[in-house]
């Protein structure tokens, strides 16, 4: 590349998105230090601890970023189902050869290094939806429909094979990306209602919710009684309400598992147990809670730094942050993922490609359920579902997938002249 | 760019609200909600309480007599106490299964978030033991505590003891005690509670999940320190309290001792007593329940509250009152004929002389002379009728302290006996009553009942010729030796003191060549009276009483040997020996003379003689 050439290239480059994406990474280094800080090994570059290793794993993610930059945007086009086949044959490989982890199967151990496959099938699930709808399918045919729920289906099946519901669960970030897409806004009402019977099923006994329904089936039925019309609706609708109750009764005692029962438990009021189930969450809010308007101070989080709060350089790194910043500094933090999360929205509506602007969304969806649902479960609003918080939770895994999972919308993006198909 | 392109609006709606809902989360959990800092601040800042020293008492000397000794007391935190390896904690504890889990049970009842006592007051030794394993059993640690150690093992109804504090106390004291703590429960360990107990302090450290000490908070800010008790010094002298000990031993009664100058107690003892140490430690509980239920009553702190009869040691205080009222001079004399005739009654003299001056009927103690005596101030007194003359009667007997507390600063003292108008209004019906009615308490009998301290008192307000200070144990207080005022308060008696000297007379002839002659003391000029005091339930008390020299004299002393007999026979020689050692601090008798009272055992009926000299 020419000296002019070199100069296009970084002028291409959205730099918000990588400032952004630096702060982040450094901001989750820091706490990491915070986090599991240990007088005996008080340098923040001490590979023994997670925050010496987990600015190996920077390095190496910003050297991963640097070689996506530099591969040809079309190969993520060409090879999107290549890439995704082989995380799917590493998925079914996990099965077999992987290694037991807090009760699932999801890791492959090389060594002293481990890898999470299930990581990368989200970036590789990204593209490969993002090829297919923008391979001049129409969202509103059902085999169109079927094909894209199989796409995402596939890998979400076998992580939940895993036993690893959390990261399973990531893949209903892509409704939004349909809905972009254009499938129907119902799908967004449909999966509140879903919440809701959810919850209800779980709260109250079924046989109370199903006479409830019936009862007011009953009373609307007598209402409209002359409107023949609007009666096979409300029949239909009390069908799909009482299915749903019934049917996530099922899913919850039959196919979940106690821990992960216990935590939906935990997270609706029942059977409180600060000792047991919630003791994850009851210690988290606290961490974070105590933090109150502006924190702790750096190195001064009591809570996380005495082990009281769990998994807190991995899944609950949030509550560092809370505890250390206080309520300013978790308002800045998630004001900085806002930033990215609108920022991937707008550079996704700018392509000229379709494949790029749904994969960007496909990249926004994935960052914004990982941020809810990880910083919702610190804080209460959610169940406890192990999935890190993108670039702030310590592991190489996940910092090198959603660096990837970035660092090629970046690419595409800055290649948006050209259409890629 | 396509049709749906609309929808991001949506989107950015749906990504900026759900960004809302965390933030308004957030607020409440760490702004509104002050709980979390709270449950923070009990997750990690652990409250150790600091426990000072109790104050050390010293005896007039400076010799210690009561100090500290370390010793560990194992808490548990029931909560943290998981994972346990219970076989080897059991083991290492010495104890079994079942007393493990009733002690975890009891501590998760009073607290399974906080500390409590499993094992008490390990010794070091124990302690050294269990302290290098202790790291492998989350949530048990040891807190440093002092106990009290009695080097002498003497003195134990005077200083009391100690033990851990109750709920009611507890309450009673606006919660300024907490449980754990100890209290002073008797002796001068209660009187003194206040200034011995010092101040509690606390220091607060932090600590992680697993329980282990992560250092100070806030770098002690909120930390106090322990502040000691004050040291007590006593009036005691471990020379004779230790010989007067050990010559009770075997016998049951009193002796106290007094400096008449001060009230200062120099001896107080109650015998049987026990050794105090075996109020302290793992074994107390068990040893009280034995010494509470001992038939020889060790708890019961004879020289305060046991009431005798004073018998011819009374006799003194009324040859001084008699003169007082102008009732008798010294050449006063009654006829003796071997007793005092009332009616059909008659008080006998153990004697039949010829008549008596004053100073005589105290050497030979005459009964007659003082029913005599008793009749001319009861019956024949100026002051209008029999009640009334009582009445002026009884308040000089009450100067003597005698009837009344003494106010010693130990608790559980008793007044005495000593009867009013109204009891015999009642008793005989008011106007039916004279001098002869009540004659016993002419010679110290009937309805008299005055304690070890109040005989030891009167012989002080003897040697003073006329006053005394309240008897007391404590001598100084702290290190600016503050004395209560209570004790720097001289008490009168009204009676002149030239009327004195002819009652000292008399005493000093009983041991010169009376009654008391075998324990007469080379050198030492000691004024003294026995007497025995009758005794409904067996023999009679042996007691004596004297002051010594003579002349400024440096004690003043009482000794009771319940049931045996004669005054002179054992009360005499031991008060002698214990002048003696006071004074001179070395003893001239001949061994055998110690040895028959060391070895004399007057509690358990076997063969002991007893040579009843009179």
């Amino acid at each position: 590349m020419s000296n002019l050439g070199q100069n296009k290239f970084w002028k291409s480059i959205d730099m918000p998105i990588i400032l952004l994406y630096i702060t982040l990474v450094l901001i989750g280094w820091l706490n990491i230090y915070a986090a599991v800080f240990d007088e005996s090994h008080a340098s923040i570059f001490d590979l023994e601890k997670n925050y010496g290793k987990q600015l190996l794993w920077i390095a190496t993610a910003l050297f991963i970023g640097l070689m996506v930059l530099l591969i040809d945007s079309k190969f993520f086009s060409v090879f999107s189902f290549g890439i995704y086949g082989i995380t799917l044959l590493m998925l079914i490989a996990v099965l077999f050869f992987g290694k037991y982890v807090n009760g699932s199967r999801s890791w492959f151990e090389i060594g002293s290094f481990r890898l999470q496959p299930a990581e990368f099938a989200k970036f590789a699930t990204a593209l490969v939806v993002a090829k297919y709808l923008s391979s001049g399918v129409k969202m509103e045919r059902f085999s169109t429909k079927i094909s894209v729920l199989g796409l995402i289906g596939l890998p979400m099946g076998l992580i939940l094979l895993q036993g690893d519901v959390g990261s399973a669960l990531t893949y209903v970030a892509f409704i939004l990306v349909l809905y972009r897409e254009g499938l129907s806004g119902m799908v967004l009402v449909i999966g509140l209602l879903i919440g809701i019977a959810f919850v209800l099923s779980l709260l109250f006994a079924k046989a109370a919710i199903l006479i409830s329904i019936a009862v007011i089936t009953a009373i609307l039925l007598y209402n409209f009684r002359r409107k023949k019309k609007i009666i096979p609706v409300i029949i239909a609708g009390a069908a799909l309400v009482a299915t749903m109750v019934v049917g996530f009764s099922y899913v919850f005692n039959n196919v979940m598992k106690q821990h992960h029962r216990d935590r939906i438990n935990n997270l609706v009021g029942k059977e409180i147990d600060i000792k047991g189930a919630g003791y994850n969450v009851n210690q988290s809010k606290i961490a974070i809670g105590s933090g109150r308007l502006i924190g702790k101070g750096f190195l001064n989080g009591t809570q996380t730094k005495y082990d009281f709060v769990p998994e807190q350089s991995t899944d609950f790194i949030f509550c560092t942050i809370g505890e250390e910043y206080g309520f300013v500094g978790s308002v800045v933090l998630i004001g900085l993922f806002l930033a990215l999360l609108l920022r991937i929205v707008f550079i996704a509506e700018r392509q000229r490609s379709s494949l790029s602007r749904i994969y960007g969304y496909g990249v926004a969806s994935i960052l914004f359920l990982h941020l809810f649902v990880n910083i919702g479960m610190t804080i209460g609003l959610v169940p406890v579902i192990g999935i890190p918080l993108p670039f702030i939770s310590y592991g190489g895994s996940s910092l090198w997938s959603f660096t990837i999972l970035l660092f090629i919308l970046i690419k595409l993006d800055a290649n948006r002249q050209n259409i890629v198909k | 760019m396509n049709i749906f392109f609309e929808r991001k609006y949506i989107i950015q709606a749906i990504l900026i609200f759900t960004c809302f809902i965390l933030i308004v989360r957030l607020f409440y959990i760490q702004v509104i909600d002050d709980s979390y800092f709270l449950s923070a601040n009990n997750n990690v800042l652990r409250k150790l309480t600091i426990y000072p020293a109790r104050g050390i008492i010293y005896d007039r000397q400076g010799k210690i007599i009561v100090q500290n000794e370390p010793v560990y007391d194992l808490m548990v935190i029931p909560r943290q106490a998981k994972n346990l390896d219970t076989i080897g904690f059991c083991k290492l504890m010495s104890i079994d299964k079942t007393e493990f889990i009733t002690r975890i049970n009891k501590a998760r009842k009073f607290s399974p978030y906080k500390a409590s006592i499993f094992a008490k007051q390990l010794s070091a030794r124990a302690y050294a033991s269990i302290q290098e394993r202790l790291f492998d059993y989350q949530g048990f640690f040891v807190q440093n505590r002092t106990v009290r150690r009695y080097p002498d093992s003497v003195a134990a109804q005077v200083l009391g003891y100690i033990g851990e504090v109750d709920e009611n106390r507890i309450k009673k004291t606006n919660n300024y005690y907490q449980i754990g703590d100890y209290i002073g429960i008797s002796g001068i360990e209660k009187s003194y509670e206040t200034v011995l107990r010092g101040q509690r302090g606390t220091k607060i450290i932090m600590v992680d999940a697993l329980n282990r000490d992560q250092g100070s908070y806030e770098e002690g800010k909120y930390d106090t320190t322990a502040i000691a008790g004050e040291k007590l010094i006593s009036s005691l002298d471990l020379r004779i309290q230790k010989l007067a000990e050990k010559l009770m031993r075997n016998k049951k009664g009193s002796v106290v001792a007094i400096e008449p100058s001060t009230g200062e107690i120099l001896c107080f003892v109650s015998s049987p007593t026990y050794d105090p140490n075996l109020l302290v430690g793992p074994e107390r509980g068990n040893n009280y329940i034995k010494l509470l239920k001992a038939p020889e009553k060790p708890l019961f702190i004879r020289p305060i509250m046991a009431q005798y009869p004073p018998g011819s040691i009374f006799k003194a205080v009324q040859a001084l009152i008699g003169q007082q009222e102008k009732v008798i001079t010294p050449e006063s004399r009654f006829p003796c004929n071997g007793g005092y005739s009332i009616g059909n009654r008659m008080v006998k003299c153990e004697h039949n002389h010829s008549p008596l001056n004053l100073n005589e009927s105290i050497a030979q103690s005459c009964n007659s002379y003082y029913c005599w005596l008793f009749k001319k101030l009861i019956d024949q007194g100026k002051y209008g009728s029999v009640e009334k003359n009582y009445l002026v009667w009884r308040d000089y007997i009450l100067q003597f302290g005698i009837g009344k507390k003494l106010d010693i600063d130990l608790p559980n003292e008793l007044g005495g006996l000593l009867p009013t108008v109204g009891f015999y209004d009642k008793y005989y019906s008011s106007g039916h009553w004279k001098s002869s009615t009540i004659i016993s308490l002419a010679i110290g009998q009937g309805e008299l009942g005055v304690t070890p301290l109040q005989m030891a008192n009167t012989m002080a307000i003897i040697a003073n010729r006329g006053y005394y200070y309240s008897p007391h144990l404590i001598k100084a207080i702290g290190k600016d030796q503050v004395k209560k005022e209570t004790y720097t308060t001289k008490h009168l008696v009204k009676i002149d003191s030239s009327y004195f000297n002819v009652v000292i007379d008399g005493m000093q002839q009983v041991v010169d060549h009376g009654t008391a002659t075998y324990a007469k003391i080379a050198d030492i000029a000691m004024c003294g009276k026995t007497g025995t005091a009758q005794n409904s339930h067996g023999k009679s008390h042996s007691v004596f009483v004297a002051f010594a020299p003579r002349n400024n004299p440096k004690i003043a002393i009482a000794v009771i040997v319940e049931n045996s007999g004669y005054g002179s026979t054992w009360a005499a020689p031991i008060a002698s020996l214990l002048v003696e050692k006071y004074i001179k601090d070395s003893i001239s008798r001949p061994a055998y003379y110690i040895d028959r009272l060391l070895n004399a055992d007057l509690i358990h009926p076997t063969f002991t003689e007893t040579k009843e000299s009179h």
